[in-house]
């Protein structure tokens, strides 16, 4: 059985939250226990439906205030995948969650009301998944049973948003008329849209084809941890722990190390005890090498004639995450792969306004969930791709070295 | 394995094993959580795992309230000592006899909540600058929003309004003296993934996970097994039938439920047809208001 990951973004107001007690209700994941309470909320607090949207209710400072706060994680699993949905709030901090939420995701779901078509937090919410190269976008146009079911409603939004995409890196790009209140073409096809022959959504959901999404070319293993037990049994063994990052690694491939230089062969390959004949991403596995050469934590493997760039000068655009906005010039730990240094930020070329794409060059600073394009310089070479070509060789974070927090996520451009 | 997907089941596995390996390489002390429940048996064959043919780099903690399962101890013990494992036991018996926490009266007493104080200091007494947990997000609304390295402040509180953004597989490990990371690798597991886990790489667990004869009795809705922590209050009484537990946790408060199935194959599709949450159906610890995860949780508790 297969894993997808999806990112799921709206407000209150769009039914995000009903979609996703539907998704889950249908699909069997709730619980009765689950279900009672929801009822019996639903009844205290006057609605006269069972209102699906408590069900994804977390922490008692949403629940009193009727917000969400935070990204949350959902799971519920068909016959024929698991699903992980990183549930994103639509208003408190959107960005910072949005980005957070599709950084690992396959696919991005858009909500939009059809009462109101396209408004700008969707066009924002596809930007940021575009920007994070979430290869697969679906656009569920909500609350049908509020237009008649018209087919004319949902042509429009769907023409609409098409346009606007087109300036968008979306590879693929899917239209659903639902009704989550009532569960129009979650899970079965609605009688009430006879005009719509496309997939369910669950159906789309199940069905769509991710296995291309990886790089499978490029082969990268950032070293994770040595593995030298010395025991008696394994005096000699000398194993390089980490996660496939890309590409494929076979025993008796030749290998490159950076940043050494030095070439070597792939001896073995163990996951606990077993040998394995091929490594991809992203499977956590050990390496051994044919030749005895100093590599440590924070070096890559990859293939002599296909290399990451080593550099010190990086070009990304950010996210930036913190209450204390980015100065240019300032200073930041930086977390590449499994490497760790420190980056001078020597300047902010633009901050890019997520709603029209436009760019403001005259920005001197990024605010809290602001994006924009930087060159940082770093005090140690990384090993780094595009990162519309690899997500993990080409992602880091900026820590802020005196209060620890994370601060910024960067998206390597020009590699 | 086709050639360019893996299964959930690998993918979960290469995820939790890549989390262990950031810790070990990232922190000073780390210990891992092992009660000797399902979860946490699970957690210490990932690690063996992600640090085979070596051992693992940190030791094994288990916050004993006095009232736990004997067999559930047994098996902590023994598989300890199968792995050559140092195993720090910070016992809640021990923070009562010093005076640090109270004990509950009454029959109903429990001894969960003591459990922050006991941890809290064993983390302070050792040492330990990063905590591995076997908590998943599927568990409890409150962990569903909680990150897989959870900052906690030098009183072991969790801020869910203050927490540290977490993108790609990047972990800010990041602390200072006396802060705290609790580690969460099986996050994304859900109670089926960890059963079909269980059931592939055919791990062991403590007998009372599989149907087994006991004495129980009925208490606000659930099954208590009998055992020396327990004693009958009036009107309620024994009975013995095939049962099982979903959990492990203090026998005071852990209910068992009626199950025939004696294998980890039986008990996935009893998983599968389930209605009832796993703490729904079995820990009286969560049930005492809609808010008591992210309550204790703030307390410093996992």
């Amino acid at each position: 059985m297969e894993m997808l990951r999806f990112a799921t973004a709206g407000s209150v107001d769009d039914g995000k939250s009903t979609l996703i007690g539907r998704l889950l209700l249908d699909s069997k994941q709730i619980f009765e226990d689950q279900l009672e309470s929801v009822e019996r909320t639903s009844r205290e607090k006057g609605f006269d439906y069972t209102n699906l949207a408590l069900l994804t209710d977390g922490l008692r400072a949403e629940r009193e205030q009727g917000i969400t706060i935070d990204v949350a994680y959902r799971y519920f699993a068909t016959p024929s995948r698991k699903f992980i949905i990183a549930d994103t709030p639509g208003h408190v901090q959107y960005t910072r969650n949005m980005v957070t939420g599709a950084s690992t995701a396959d696919l991005a779901l858009i909500l939009v009301d059809a009462r109101h078509g396209v408004v700008e937090q969707s066009r924002r919410h596809s930007v940021i998944a575009s920007l994070l190269s979430v290869r697969h976008l679906v656009l569920c146009v909500n609350k049908m049973d509020l237009v008649d079911y018209d087919q004319l409603v949902f042509d429009r939004i769907s023409e609409d948003f098409r346009e606007w995409a087109g300036k968008l890196d979306i590879t693929d790009l899917t239209f659903i008329p639902v009704s989550a209140l009532h569960g129009d073409n979650i899970t079965s096809h609605s009688p009430n849209m006879p005009w719509y022959d496309g997939p369910t959504l669950l159906h789309h959901l199940e069905h769509l084809y991710i296995g291309s999404d990886r790089n499978l070319i490029d082969s990268r293993f950032p070293v994770q941890y040595v593995i030298r037990p010395m025991s008696d049994k394994f005096h000699d063994y000398r194993g390089y722990a980490g996660q496939v990052a890309g590409g494929t690694f076979r025993p008796g491939d030749e290998v490159l190390v950076l940043p050494s230089g030095l070439t070597t062969t792939i001896e073995g390959i163990d996951l606990y005890g077993e040998s394995i004949d091929a490594a991809i991403p992203p499977m956590s596995v050990t390496l051994r090498l044919a030749d005895n050469i100093d590599i440590s934590r924070g070096d890559m493997i990859c293939r002599p004639n296909n290399a990451p760039e080593t550099t010190q000068e990086v070009d990304a655009m950010i996210c930036w995450f913190s209450e204390r906005p980015l100065q240019v010039g300032g200073k930041y730990a930086i977390k590449h792969t499994t490497k760790s240094a420190r980056a001078l930020v020597r300047d902010l070329h633009y901050r890019m306004d997520v709603n029209t794409l436009s760019r403001d060059e005259t920005s001197g600073t990024l605010a809290m969930n602001d994006m924009g394009r930087v060159s940082l310089r770093v005090t140690a070479p990384l090993f780094v791709d595009e990162y519309r070509r690899n997500r993990t060789t080409g992602s880091f974070i900026l820590i802020d070295e005196g209060t620890n927090e994370t601060v910024g996520a960067g998206m390597i451009i020009d590699a | 394995m086709t050639d360019t997907t893996i299964s959930h089941l690998d993918a979960l596995e290469a995820e939790s094993i890549h989390i262990m390996r950031e810790v070990a390489a990232e922190f000073e002390r780390p210990v891992l959580l092992f009660s000797g429940g399902k979860d946490s048996a699970l957690m210490l064959k990932l690690a063996e795992k992600a640090f085979w043919p070596g051992r693992l780099p940190f030791p094994l903690m288990h916050v004993d309230t006095g009232h736990n399962f004997d067999e559930v101890l047994e098996f902590r013990d023994s598989r300890a000592a199968e792995l050559g494992v140092p195993l720090v036991i910070a016992s809640v018996q021990k923070s009562i006899d010093e005076g640090r926490v109270h004990e509950e009266t009454g029959p109903k007493a429990s001894r969960n909540r003591l459990q922050s104080v006991t941890l809290l200091d064993a983390i302070t007494e050792h040492g330990f600058d990063a905590v591995f947990g076997g908590g998943r997000r599927d568990e409890d609304k409150a962990r569903a929003k909680e990150r897989v390295f959870s900052f906690r402040d030098d009183f072991g509180q969790w801020d869910p309004k203050n927490q540290r953004p977490e993108l790609w597989n990047l972990y800010n490990a990041r602390i200072r003296k006396g802060e705290q990371i609790r580690v969460f690798p099986i996050s994304n597991w859900t109670e089926m993934d960890v059963w079909q886990y269980i059931e592939r790489e055919n791990i062991e667990l403590p007998s009372i996970y599989f149907a087994h004869k006991r004495q129980v009795f009925r208490r606000d809705g659930m099954l208590l097994a009998l055992t020396r922590h327990v004693s009958l209050l009036p009107g309620e009484e024994l009975e013995e039938t095939t049962v099982r537990f979903r959990t492990v946790g203090d026998a005071t408060l852990t209910g068992a439920v009626e199950s025939t199935a004696a294998t980890a194959e039986a008990i996935i599709v009893e998983v599968a047809a389930s209605r009832i949450t796993e703490r729904g159906a079995t820990r009286g610890d969560d049930k005492f208001n809609e808010a008591a995860m992210e309550d204790r949780k703030k307390e410093g508790y996992f």
